[in-house]
């Protein structure tokens, strides 16, 4: 690539600059940027519709494809919750219903959400449709094994719904799966369902290793010249550290799966204590399950911060793009990401406060886990400093990025609750836990996947989603969710336990039995308004708006591509050259109140920039 | 391997060069190829893997109630009338560790190009790789034989069983999938492919010797995990 490249276009942007006796002189050497040490990436293009929408090596329609099958899989898990509200709510209408049927719909609701629907969605979705875009790279490195990555997620995706579809039903154990109950006879589904869910589940981190393999090596070794790692945008910062975490905490999921695999084949007992059943010992004996639970919370907690970090790293982009202002303490936040995902593998017993460990430990783990309190909350104070006097546009996406950041200040400060072990005990396996985790990573993270919607469904379609349904969308959402999960606190703190089929004549009834009404009507509510979103696709995919270039006026190199939507090789004939951070918003001096990172120094010498 | 050389970029050594490639453009590491860096961090992930599998092995023999074998006992080969313990063990581990020695003979020829001790090398690699995968068939035929099951073991704690075939068995897969891809890239190497430029069966993409050094650090993995069982499974 020669160093030529741009030289017409940052004499345009010159004489369209507005300066004060400008002779328009450029000087090359605040302009510099060593030439290029990657070779051109050798694309394979293709020949035909199979080629090109089905097993497609493009990375944007891949990150397309895994969109659309982690959003299916999330309406799956969407109606589970609405079958165990309506259990809930109004047990009256839910004949059809057993305890059994229960059990399977919660476990299938926390596994679907947790994995096939959240992690896909940001690390898939968002992942692969971002990182070459905004690192400046014609496509992920390996494209080839980016396909197969789709489909061996779209395959565990299929072996997780045919569990539905097999005799004695999907798996009921609860998304922990803990051992022994999981694989006895009794627990729902302890025949084909768990088998099936174990098969999907090692498939799944086959499938997303080589995703993750992917997202890294682009990231460290594709980026466009100019790019540093501290002038990426803080959504590949968040994307990249939640693959570093992925690609080491799923490997102790992989490994429970085959231990617990062969303890239901082969009757091994790695799990497995002496068990009585019936007056009957069983053929199993001498195996922990306590080892279990270790080895998933070394997987399971991580496992929020994968979720969490891309979300983080998004809304931080969001908000700054919207707030026209620079990101707060980038520095801070990307070492707040790295730290918080650090952390995040010395913190997993604290979900196993009760299974009998020593003391000793809990109050080891309860230490780390606050100690996790600081960066995150470093991270809030600069979300809200970046909107401190920015000038914000109250649009769907920056209503959505307010409504994260209130629902994960309220999950993060119950966490803390849930963090100390003396306080943890009396609320474990309360509808408190369930209040908590749903509103730190369920309803914050879809906060931010619907603003990161609003917000790229213009580069993705061409089109402008529609802004009044969005508003309708987010207030009904908004509000509807605290509904539903404002009072579990309440009703956790009276001791209504989780995971309950049905609460009997027990003392709660009395006090929960209206609000479990008043949450479940919210639930349908909230459920079906995410329906607009789809309406809202539908509806400008047909008649929207199209879509001007970079139409929020952004920085980060996904906005400046040769095509809308970008086509496969992304930026044309040439590589975008970065000379900036994405955070140039209403710098001082300049003309237009937003700098591209493409824009070389000496096109803005007149105004106050920060050296990035 | 070459010394890269990168345009505009003064590579300099240590710590401070660590610090000054993670803050410059582009690439991370410099001068590595994405197939090897990628081999690296998959290596890495794999390691978590196998160290999943181990610490669960001491959890499971540390708080078994019924005694663990003697794995020189159970793992002795009668020699000449005496029984020799781990003979087969440490047959098996000179022939891996042999292997991972042409494994690296082979890499450096790769990369002067020559293509036929390249090729050699490889197949001997591969042969090595076979044999052990035959060793460990044999060796795990002899323990069925003697009555030992994943669900249970004549000689003690039946979690013996259940773990010397779940690790042992993982472990030879991963060297079952080394020994595939030696054959594949014997062929490929014998063939020309590199110097021909032939474009690979399902990436479209052209290949290169570099492919070479990204297999031999797979087995050479595949090699230090073998040492690691080695040392918890038959020597603890």
């Amino acid at each position: 690539m020669s160093d030529e490249y741009d030289n017409n276009k940052s004499y345009q942007a010159q004489s369209s600059e507005v300066m004060d006796g400008s002779t328009g002189s450029v000087n090359p050497d605040i302009d510099y940027v060593r030439p290029s040490e990657v070779g051109e990436q050798e694309l394979y293009h293709p020949h035909s519709f199979i080629e090109k929408w089905v097993f497609c090596q493009d990375a944007k329609v891949i990150g397309v494809q895994y969109f659309l099958t982690a959003v299916f899989t999330g309406v799956v898990g969407l109606i589970l919750s609405w079958l165990m509200r309506l259990q809930l709510g109004f047990p009256e209408l839910a004949g059809f219903m057993t305890a059994e049927h229960y059990y399977q719909f919660v476990t299938m609701h926390g596994m679907i959400m947790v994995v096939y629907f959240l992690t896909a969605l940001f690390l898939g979705g968002f992942g692969n449709y971002l990182i070459p875009l905004m690192v400046g790279a014609r496509d992920m490195v390996f494209p080839y094994v980016n396909m197969l990555s789709f489909w061996m997620f779209f395959v565990a995706v299929a072996v997780l719904m045919a569990s539905f579809f097999v005799p004695g039903g999907p798996t009921g154990a609860g998304w922990t799966l803990y051992p022994p109950q999981t694989i006895l006879e009794g627990t729902p589904g302890a025949g084909m369902g768990i088998l099936l869910m174990l098969i999907s589940l090692s498939l799944f981190v086959i499938g997303f290793t080589m995703g993750g393999l992917n997202y890294m090596i682009t990231i460290l070794q594709a980026r466009t010249r100019g790019m540093t790692l501290m002038r990426m945008p803080l959504t590949v910062w968040g994307i990249f550290t939640a693959t570093v975490l992925a690609m080491l905490a799923f490997p102790a999921l992989l490994v429970s799966a085959i231990m617990m695999t062969l303890d239901k084949v082969l009757q091994t007992s790695f799990f497995m204590p002496t068990i009585l059943k019936a007056g009957e010992v069983l053929e199993y004996g001498g195996g922990s399950p306590i080892l279990f639970q270790h080895l998933f919370w070394f997987f399971g907690h991580p496992e929020v911060y994968i979720v969490a970090l891309p979300a983080f790293g998004i809304v931080s982009d969001l908000i700054s793009v919207h707030a026209r202002k620079n990101i707060f303490g980038y520095r801070m936040m990307v070492w707040a990401i790295v730290g918080i995902g650090a952390l995040s593998f010395f913190v997993w017993a604290h979900h196993m406060y009760v299974s009998g460990m020593n003391p000793w430990f809990g109050f080891f783990f309860a230490t780390t886990t606050l100690i996790i309190a600081v960066p995150t909350a470093m991270k809030v104070y600069n979300w809200i400093l970046t909107l401190w006097r920015g000038n914000i546009r109250i649009n769907v996406v920056m209503l959505w990025c307010l409504g994260f950041i209130v629902t994960f200040v309220n999950g993060g400060i119950t966490g803390i609750f849930l963090g100390n072990v003396s306080v943890d005990v009396p609320l474990s396996d309360t509808y408190f836990v369930i209040a908590h985790f749903h509103m730190v990573m369920g309803i914050a993270p879809l906060m931010v996947i619907m603003g990161a919607v609003y917000h790229w469904f213009p580069l993705v379609a061409g089109k402008m989603l529609d802004e009044g349904l969005g508003k309708w969308h987010f207030w009904i959402t908004f509000l509807g969710a605290y509904s539903i999960y404002f009072p579990m606190h309440y009703l956790g703190f009276i001791g209504v336990p989780r995971r309950y089929f049905e609460m009997y004549d027990s003392p709660y009834m009395t006090s929960a039995v209206g609000m479990n009404e008043f949450i479940s009507i919210a639930a349908f509510i909230v459920g079906a308004a995410q329906f607009i979103l789809i309406l809202n696709i539908i509806k400008t995919l047909k008649t929207g708006k199209k879509a001007e270039q970079n139409p929020w006026k952004a920085n980060s190199l996904e906005w400046y591509t040769s095509t809308v939507p970008p086509e496969h090789g992304n930026f044309g004939d040439r590589l975008p050259v970065v000379h900036r951070w994405p955070y140039d918003f209403s710098v001082p001096g300049a003309k237009e109140d937003y700098i591209p990172q493409t824009t070389a120094p000496s096109e803005v010498i007149h105004t106050e920039v920060e050296k990035t | 391997m070459s010394e890269p050389k990168i345009d505009g970029f003064e590579l300099k050594p240590g710590f401070k060069g660590m610090a000054s490639d993670t803050a410059s453009d582009q690439t991370m590491f410099k001068g590595v190829h994405w197939g090897k860096a990628m081999m690296w961090i998959f290596l890495l992930s794999d390691t978590f893997v196998f160290s999943c599998f181990l610490i669960s092995y001491m959890k499971g023999r540390g708080s078994t109630p019924v005694e663990w074998p003697n794995p020189s006992e159970v793992f002795a080969l009668e020699a000449f009338g005496v029984p020799v313990p781990l003979l087969l063990i440490a047959l098996m581990t000179f022939v891996l560790i042999t292997s991972s020695g042409t494994m690296a003979i082979a890499v450096k020829y790769g990369y002067e190009k020559n293509r036929k001790m390249c090729g050699w090398l490889l197949l001997a690699t591969a042969l090595g790789g076979l044999t052990f995968v035959g060793m460990q068939a044999y060796e795990w035929s002899k323990l069925i034989h003697e009555g030992v099951r994943p669900w249970e073991n004549p000689f003690g704690a039946a979690q013996f069983g259940s773990f010397f075939f779940m690790i042992t068995g993982f472990h030879g897969f991963h060297v079952s999938i080394g020994v595939i891809f030696l054959f594949i890239y014997t062929y490929k190497v014998f063939a020309g492919h590199y110097e021909k430029g032939k474009k690979g069966w399902f990436t479209k993409l052209k290949g290169d010797y570099v492919e070479i050094e990204i297999l031999g650090l797979y087995w050479h993995f595949v090699d230090l995990v073998w040492v690691f069982i080695f040392a918890f499974f038959y020597l603890w």
